[in-house]
């Protein structure tokens, strides 16, 4: 029998090519091509002005300068803004930019002017040569400043507001009228941004003699990539291809497509026939690319004696930055998602999605998620401290409970579907994360840590988490001669590890070994029917298509096999890529039985004669039977009715420096119920990766903007991504697999998980240490000084010694 | 992200280095690298000239003795951090030195390099202005020591002459009755500090008879206070003469708290220190 593979910690097998330095990135391609031209690209350094004038007149003495482009040079489509990706219909003032600046610059890093010119120093030299004149106009920098709308990004949207929109499931405003209890809190989060290892890039190479376009690019979604630039640049879809290498992370910010460099790089080789490319650098990543998360929230909840929302009212503005090309999702999950695990009796939210002279937004990792938890973690938390109850207490108490799946929560969700939870146990999630991170003992340790004049907190959070957002998936399988296996699936790969994943669900579903199976990704050639890796879709959605798509291509190995065996179909079995009937010693290879799919006319090798139209087939018949087709191939799609609900809750023990406010975490312990895993080791490096995120985004990153729209820490010296040292050393998790009813493998989505709770479970352990409300992250020492001395009746000389 | 177009040499003698630094306009000296290769990359420097001086010989040198420690202009921040002979002859250098950035770059970058660099965000500029050490300095016109209170002029600014390279820098050892100790907070390990502190101080029988504290990053150059009169409010004193200032990872106020905590701490630790040293 094959070792069952699903459920197994196989080791990845990317791995081995990654840590010896053998990845393949897009600036890697073509290094050799003498012909490869390179690009850079004049950014706005103004948050908001008028473009009078660009002259690029000196640019082409530059020695080695090809071709510079701005928008005066664009025609057609390419003169068009970029497209607005999801025209949600609530988006009823949606704006995207232009691939070069059309009269305007929205934001500091705005694309303005393109340069190509044989190596990137030269482009870098050329740039500094453009002069523009600009008429300043005041910028707008966030919420407050887009809400009060002195001055108008965008002159058609006087308001500054994007969209408008309100879903409710009851009659919340009367349920917290009438509630015997009532809080209102406000909580803001501040923005940050995904940092992959790699930026973005694209290399481009047109074919003149076959008139093919070949792009390469680090994108989410190379089938996304492969439509824009075909209509942008007037080609058949079927004249270029698409192929995403090895990515360096993406984390949201590379499903935004067309980036304009994506369209520019292949207009550059169209016209000047040589292959360019477009390597982002750091400064470009910060201030051109994407961010997320800036959201402020205003809270109204009514319950009851033992904790029990009654009416949930939230309100809350979304900086979506200057343009709007991913449209509303991040609104749209963190009103929806904000519910987690819990039921509240009615529910109301609004949210006005704003604009602001700042970099672009999409969904980061979580998506809308991390403030949506903590929005209503610190409303769980809010309630416990009001009632002196147990904060697990209270969550309890809200609860959806495992006999009440599937769960309608009256809303609709992202994907414009109804939002109905499949599946999860949050009472028995609980009560492994109380065990985990020691809760009922947490007390004692205060005690024990307060004697030696130690400070420590406890907070946890909890999320559900909608993975496995539709359209579809799709995955082609072929067994070839030798008996190994090749599997496609569309979506595009950035580390999660899918070319292990995915071959052991071949692996299993075909009775193939694993070593014999290779997965292929991102590549239009293979599979040009995808939508992309994004949304921790990827297991749910390529993984059951490639696991329906080895269904069928072990269908047709069988009906072959038990005609050569002259068996029933029912009788034979697959393992180690032999099928045989059942108790017997009868057998053939799948490879010959690929080999017999394949009627054959010329003979290129021993396995072929076998195949060739004098030694298979009936002599009556057509060689290959109507309704059938040659070659051992399975390809099939995925396409579920609705999203599945993973869920999750993590706690943290911190302790506060009494003196220096300083933050460390002391344990941090992760449950997750993602249904049935894979492969455990690698959910539990997303865990890792998510929670060492989350650290970030919670204690040290923020995007650090001026009021005038300058980015100030536009580099990896003062954008505080976490070193090792500031992640835990281990993080404690436990797994609980409630399967999704939704998709034959019961699984459910992984990658954003680890992300999602933690500026709200580090908000309530930092909280619980110092007594007094968070209700803002991140924070920063210096934040939490500043707010101990707002909170102390003492001045701020007396504090430390008070404290020691 | 690519630095404007320079000319680079990499001459073989230090003759040769000063000849081309005197002959050429804009000609900056490389030696790690570690500060200066991001100003060019971000295009805030644009230099005509390197001369990079990791070609020459004889500058990688650490010699401790009685006396003190010469490090050479190439020594590395990781060897001379490795060097127990440096740590035997003045303690704080290894102390200070472990707050500096990370393995890959004190892999890479100079102590000397750090010093004329002149941030007063950096620990070695303080740690030489505060043990009262020296530059050697080398130019065409010939060698002169500079010492640290002449070194630093202003924010990244030392008094060198643009022609001129720091050969080797004199940090004095810990005397007999001395003691010193070193405390910063930083965002992360590795970062510059929001606040560093350092401690120098002169014992008799145990007695403290001189203090004095050294400060990274609450003004503008690197500043040493001597609180030899104020020992029961070091950082009262110390205030007075800093100027802690706000950026995008902390407020001036935070920066003056940790002032106050520190200084109190770091002294305490230095005068432990020389009790220690001398059993007293
Ligand atoms: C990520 C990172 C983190 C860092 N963190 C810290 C930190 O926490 N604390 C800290 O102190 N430093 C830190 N540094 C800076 C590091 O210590 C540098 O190595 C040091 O500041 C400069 O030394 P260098 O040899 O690399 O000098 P270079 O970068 O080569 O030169 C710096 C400047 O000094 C001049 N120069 C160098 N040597 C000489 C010489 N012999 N004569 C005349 N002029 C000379 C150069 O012309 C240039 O102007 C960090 C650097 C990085 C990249």
């Amino acid at each position: 029998m094959t070792t069952k593979m699903f459920g197994a910690k196989v080791p990845r097998v990317e791995d081995q090519r990654f840590l010896r330095g053998q990845g393949r990135y897009v600036d890697d391609l073509l290094t050799d091509d003498p012909r490869l031209l390179h690009s850079a690209v004049l950014r706005s350094p103004h948050a908001h002005a008028r473009i009078l004038d660009i002259d690029v007149s000196d640019v082409l003495d530059v020695e080695g300068v090809v071709a510079v482009w701005t928008w005066d040079d664009l025609t057609g489509p390419m003169a068009e803004p970029l497209p607005l990706l999801i025209p949600h219909p609530t988006l009823t003032h949606g704006r995207t930019q232009y691939a070069l600046a059309k009269g305007e610059v929205n934001y500091v890093g705005e694309a303005i002017a393109f340069v190509v010119a044989v190596d990137r120093y030269v482009a870098e030299d050329a740039v500094s040569r453009i002069r523009v004149d600009y008429e300043y106009l005041e910028p707008v920098v966030g919420i407050p400043a887009a809400r009060a709308a002195r001055t108008a990004v965008h002159p058609d949207v006087p308001d500054n507001v994007g969209a408008r929109m309100t879903q409710e499931n009851g009659d919340a405003r009367a349920a917290i009228a009438a509630a015997p209890h009532t809080l209102s809190l406000d909580l803001d989060i501040e923005r940050s941004a995904c940092t992959p290892m790699e930026g973005r890039g694209t290399v481009a190479r047109w074919d003149p003699d076959t008139s093919r376009l070949t792009v390469w690019s680090s994108t989410q979604t190379s089938t996304g990539v492969r439509g824009c630039v075909a209509a942008k640049l007037g080609l058949d879809l079927a004249k270029v291809d698409v192929i995403t290498p090895d990515v360096g992370g993406g984390f949201g910010v590379k499903v935004v497509h067309p980036w304009p460099e994506e369209l520019l790089v292949p207009l550059a080789s169209m016209t000047l026939g040589r292959p360019v490319k477009f390597t982002e650098d750091r400064r470009e990543h910060f201030i051109s690319s994407a961010h997320e998360r800036a959201q402020e929230h205003h809270v109204e909840v009514g319950f009851d004696d033992d904790g029990r929302v009654l009416g949930l009212d939230v309100e809350f503005w979304h900086d979506h930055g200057a343009y709007t090309p991913y449209g509303l999702i991040v609104p749209i999950i963190t009103s929806t998602q904000l519910l987690g695990p819990y039921k509240p009796q009615s529910y109301r939210v609004t949210f006005e999605s704003v604009y602001t002279n700042t970099v672009i937004v999409t969904p980061y990792r979580g998506a809308g998620r991390p403030q949506g938890c903590f929005v209503m973690e610190r409303t769980m938390d809010a309630i416990a401290a009001y009632l002196g109850k147990d904060r697990t207490e209270v969550r309890s108490a809200n609860f959806i409970q495992p006999d009440e799946f599937p769960y309608e929560h009256g809303l609709v969700f992202q994907d414009g579907r109804e939002l109905t939870y499949d599946s999860g146990d949050y009472p028995a999630s609980l009560a492994k994360l109380k065990e985990l991170v020691g809760w009922d003992e947490f007390e004692d340790f205060r005690a024990e840590m307060a004697a030696q004049g130690r400070r420590v907190g406890i907070g946890l959070a909890c999320y559900v988490e909608g993975t496995g957002v539709g359209p579809y998936e799709g995955a082609h399988v072929h067994i070839e001669t030798s008996g190994k296996v090749k599997a496609s699936i569309g979506l595009t790969t950035q580390g999660q590890g899918h070319q292990t994943a995915f071959a052991q669900i071949v692996a299993d579903t075909l009775g193939v070994r694993f070593e014999d199976v290779e997965v292929v990704t991102g590549d239009t050639r293979k599979m040009p029917y995808s939508v992309g890796t994004f949304a921790s879709r990827a297991a749910v959605m390529s993984g059951s298509a490639v696991h329906l798509a080895a269904l069928r291509a072990k269908e047709k190995a069988l009906r072959i096999a038990a005609e050569a065996l002259e068996a029933a179909e029912d009788d034979l079995e697959i393992a180690d890529g032999v099928v045989s009937v059942k108790g017997t010693d009868a057998s053939i290879d799948l490879g010959t039985v690929a080999v017999l799919s394949n009627p054959l006319r010329y003979a290129f090798d021993e396995a072929s004669k076998a195949a060739t139209q004098f030694r298979v087939g009936d002599p009556g018949k057509p060689p290959v039977a109507e309704g059938d087709e040659p070659g051992l191939e399975g390809k099939d799609f995925y396409s579920p009715p609705r999203s599945t609900f993973a869920n999750g809750m993590h706690a943290v023990i911190v302790e506060t420096d009494p003196d220096t406010a300083e933050i460390t975490i002391l344990k941090y312990a992760v449950v997750h119920d993602c249904g049935h895993l894979i492969n455990p080791m690698i959910v539990e490096g997303q865990i890792h990766g998510g929670v060492a995120q989350g650290v970030g985004g919670a204690l040290y990153e923020r995007m650090a903007y001026d009021e005038s729209g300058q980015l100030l820490n536009a580099s990896f010296m003062d954008f505080l991504m976490p070193y090792v040292t500031e992640v835990p050393t281990t993080i404690d998790i436990d797994h609980l697999e409630t399967p999704s009813p939704l998709n034959p493998l019961g699984i459910k989505g992984a990658g954003e998980a680890g992300v999602i709770p933690s500026a709200a479970v580090f908000a309530a352990a930092i909280e619980d240490a110092e007594g007094f409300p968070i209700t803002a992250m991140p924070i920063s020492p210096s934040e939490l000084f500043a707010l101990r001395l707002e909170h102390a009746d003492l001045p701020a000389e007396a504090l430390s010694e008070e404290t020691r | 992200m690519k630095p404007a177009p320079f000319a680079y040499l990499r001459p073989s003698t230090l003759e040769e280095a000063l000849a081309a630094l005197a002959d050429t306009q804009g000609a900056k000296v490389l030696a790690g690298g570690q500060s200066l290769v991001p100003l060019l990359s971000m295009r805030l420097a644009a230099p005509s000239t390197l001369v990079d001086i990791n070609g020459l010989p004889d500058l990688d040198g650490i010699a401790a003795d009685a006396a003190g420690v010469r490090i050479g202009a190439l020594a590395r921040h990781a060897d001379v951090l490795a060097s127990a002979e440096a740590s035997a002859s003045q303690p704080l250098i290894g102390m200070a030195l472990s707050h500096v950035a990370h393995p890959t770059i004190r892999n890479r970058g100079t102590t000397v390099g750090s010093i004329v660099h002149a941030d007063a965000a950096a620990e070695m500029p303080m740690v030489l202005r505060l043990l009262d050490g020296t530059v050697d300095v080398a130019s065409v016109r010939g060698r002169r020591t500079v010492p640290a209170a002449d070194l630093f002029a202003g924010p990244l600014e030392s008094t060198l002459a643009h022609d001129e390279v720091a050969v080797e820098a004199f940090f004095p050892a810990l005397a007999p009755g001395g003691g010193v100790a070193f405390s910063e907070v930083a965002r992360r390990h590795g970062d510059y500090a929001l606040v560093g502190v350092a401690a120098l101080v002169d014992t008799e029988g145990g007695e403290v008879t001189r203090a004095r504290i050294g400060f990274v990053s609450v003004s503008d150059v690197p500043t040493v206070v001597d609180v030899s009169d104020a020992l029961d409010d070091p950082a009262g004193a110390a205030l007075a003469e800093l100027e802690p200032a706000d950026d995008i990872h902390a407020t001036a106020a935070y920066r003056a708290h940790l002032v106050k905590v520190l200084t109190p701490r770091v002294l305490a630790d230095a005068i432990h220190h020389a009790r220690e040293r001398t059993g007293a």
